[in-house]
């Protein structure tokens, strides 16, 4: 096994995701699959081979301190489920 | 006539001349749309009444000078990009209600060039798939044939553009979003070279391999969309002030001085032998056109698609975590803790697959398991684009399948991940490596399923994919071949 249902859940719960016991045995499956095809990287060596997150030869990317409009409150809010007009409400959390 | 039938030039020809109007061309898009969106299904959300606005305007202004290319033209947009007062779904539950606030800048510059938005198009939820079957709100049809599947992640672009719901459309392309659609349903696509066009406004899947790209009923309408939607933009620092070029002018014919390269990996095994032949057929049409052919070896494309489902998903995984129900979207309402908020929300609103890759990307990330996977991957992926540059040392272009296969039966691989996404094997590493690639039509099967041609070309080079297309299409005879729906 390249994965346990016990580590699909933690991992869900990470990132905030509640499976059901139905849908954790599928997702362990077919993770299991997964991750047992993306094992094939490791037929490559390598070793020293620098890592690659962007193609682009980009670094920080700088720009005038510009005083310029943003979007309005009123249309930032706009698609908010809960919202008092000023701020979005969510449950309390203290 | 029938006018949704048409390309953009030919429309631009029609309008010049005063022999028809955008307000027309807009009505008889909408003729169609009623006529075969039961059959197709391509559609989300319809912009009938702004559009209808839209081409008054349009009209308004082609009466004046200089009106552009795509003044007057009505496109679909996939519903990954965001459209100002127009809802956004990305394909998914979680943005049912999402009305955006602000226009992506592709988006801003297609409004600015006149261009009438139609409506909004299918996808696979968050743009995840290849097959354009993971969308929340209906499965689009082939066109060319209603019980297979038209492709993803930009299925509903490629269906409309084929079915003349539109006159072509804009999509995305992560791992093959655009190009592999665009084989399936017989029509134009090409992925820009990561960089050249704006990510702003566009629904991230994974940032490091997303970009926004035409699909077309010819490769002529392909560079004119091209034109309208390149070029820097100072709310995305990863897109690249790079010269933008005219493309239109690199539609010129015969390809002496240009040397083909044909990657002996992408005609391994599980290569359906009557793509083989299509593919065969059209790089001799290339050699007519006076192109040199050579053979090259890009040796780890093998293990493109294993790196892509590590670094996309872990891209996914991070991008996806603003989907939490506080700022827009739907929410749970019943959850008493922000926590179950967040986990209610997510895991009633996303689709299956969406969590199984936010699953992958998350456990690839996590400590322990982040050198194994995450960094293994992104070195491999420096290694996929070394065998590019050593390629393009020999070459200008590569050619190839899009696909292994045609298009496959609506629910053949449903319950098989894993295969459906070794059908993007051909098309990934360009997007790992962010070069330019495009899908030309190039053959239809014995089944009556459309063959697509891809080209590849460095960093940049958009104009030689245009130049390899173009002329294989003046070689073949398919332009204007429509499905029979």
């Amino acid at each position: 096994m390249n994965i346990t249902e016990k580590e699909v859940i933690a991992v869900a719960n990470l990132a905030r995701l509640s499976l059901n016991p139905d849908e954790v045995s599928s997702v362990t499956e077919q993770l299991d699959r997964i991750l047992g095809y993306v094992a094939k990287l490791n037929e490559i060596n390598t070793d020293g081979v620098k890592a690659t997150s962007h193609v682009q030869a980009i670094t920080n990317v700088f720009r005038e301190d510009e005083l310029k409009d943003s979007l309005p409150r009123d249309d930032a809010l706009a698609n908010a489920p809960r919202q008092n007009e000023e701020a979005f409400i969510v449950p309390r959390i203290i | 006539m029938n006018l949704s039938a048409l390309t953009i030039h030919e429309l631009n020809n029609l309008l010049k001349s005063r022999e028809t109007s955008a307000v027309e061309i807009t009505k008889a898009v909408f003729d169609r749309i009623s006529s075969q969106e039961e059959k197709i299904g391509a559609y989300i959300t319809l912009n009938r009444e702004q559009a209808l606005i839209d081409a008054e305007k349009a009209d308004e202004r082609l009466s004046g000078p200089d009106s552009g290319s795509l003044c007057g033209i009505p496109l679909s947009i996939k519903d990954v990009l965001c459209t100002r007062g127009l809802r956004t779904t990305a394909g998914s539950k979680i943005l049912e209600p999402f009305i955006p606030p602000y226009d992506a800048t592709v988006i801003e510059k297609l409004r600015n060039s006149g261009a009438v938005i139609v409506g909004k198009v299918s996808m696979d939820e968050f743009a995840m798939g290849s097959a354009n079957e993971n969308c929340a709100y209906g499965i689009p049809k082939n066109p060319w044939n209603t019980e297979y599947i038209c492709g993803g992640s930009s299925g509903g672009s490629a269906a409309s553009v084929a079915a003349d719901e539109c006159i072509a459309s804009l999509g995305s392309d992560t791992g093959g979003s655009i190009r592999q659609p665009a084989s399936h349903c017989g029509v134009v696509g090409l992925k820009p070279t990561y960089g050249r066009v704006s990510r702003f406004g566009l629904i991230a899947f994974a940032s490091s391999l997303d970009q926004v790209g035409p699909l077309t009923k010819d490769v002529t309408d392909c560079a004119i969309l091209l034109n309208a939607i390149c070029g820097y933009d100072p709310k995305d620092s990863t897109s690249v002030k790079e010269g933008v070029p005219d493309y239109c002018s690199s539609l010129t014919d015969g390809l002496k001085g240009m040397t083909v390269g044909i990657p002996r990996e992408y005609f391994g095994e599980g290569l359906d032998p009557e793509v083989e032949r299509s593919i065969l057929a059209s790089i001799e049409k290339l050699k007519e056109a006076g192109a040199q052919i050579c053979e090259v070896s890009l040796p780890h494309t093998e293990y493109g698609v294993a790196a892509y489902y590590i670094i996309a998903p872990a891209e996914a995984s991070s991008n996806l975590a603003r989907f939490d129900g506080v700022r827009y979207g739907k929410r749970d309402m019943e959850a008493e803790s922000l926590i179950d908020m967040y986990k209610e929300s997510r895991s009633s609103g996303f689709g299956d697959e969406v969590k199984r890759r936010i699953i992958i990307g998350t456990y690839a990330l996590s400590s322990g398991y982040y050198d194994a996977y995450y960094k293994k991957a992104s070195q491999v992926r420096t290694l996929i684009m070394e065998d590019y540059k050593k390629a393009f040392s020999q070459c200008d272009v590569l050619v190839s399948p899009v696909t292994p296969t045609p298009a496959w039966k609506i629910g053949e691989k449903t319950n098989d991940p894993l295969s459906v996404y070794l059908s993007d094997a051909l098309t990934i590493p360009a997007n790992l490596a962010g070069i330019p690639a495009m899908s030309v039509p190039c053959s239809i099967s014995k089944a009556g399923l459309p063959i697509g041609f891809q080209i590849q070309a460095r960093h940049f080079n958009e104009e030689a994919l245009l130049k390899v297309g173009y002329n294989l299409e003046q070689r073949l005879d398919l332009v204007g071949k429509k499905p029979s729906i």
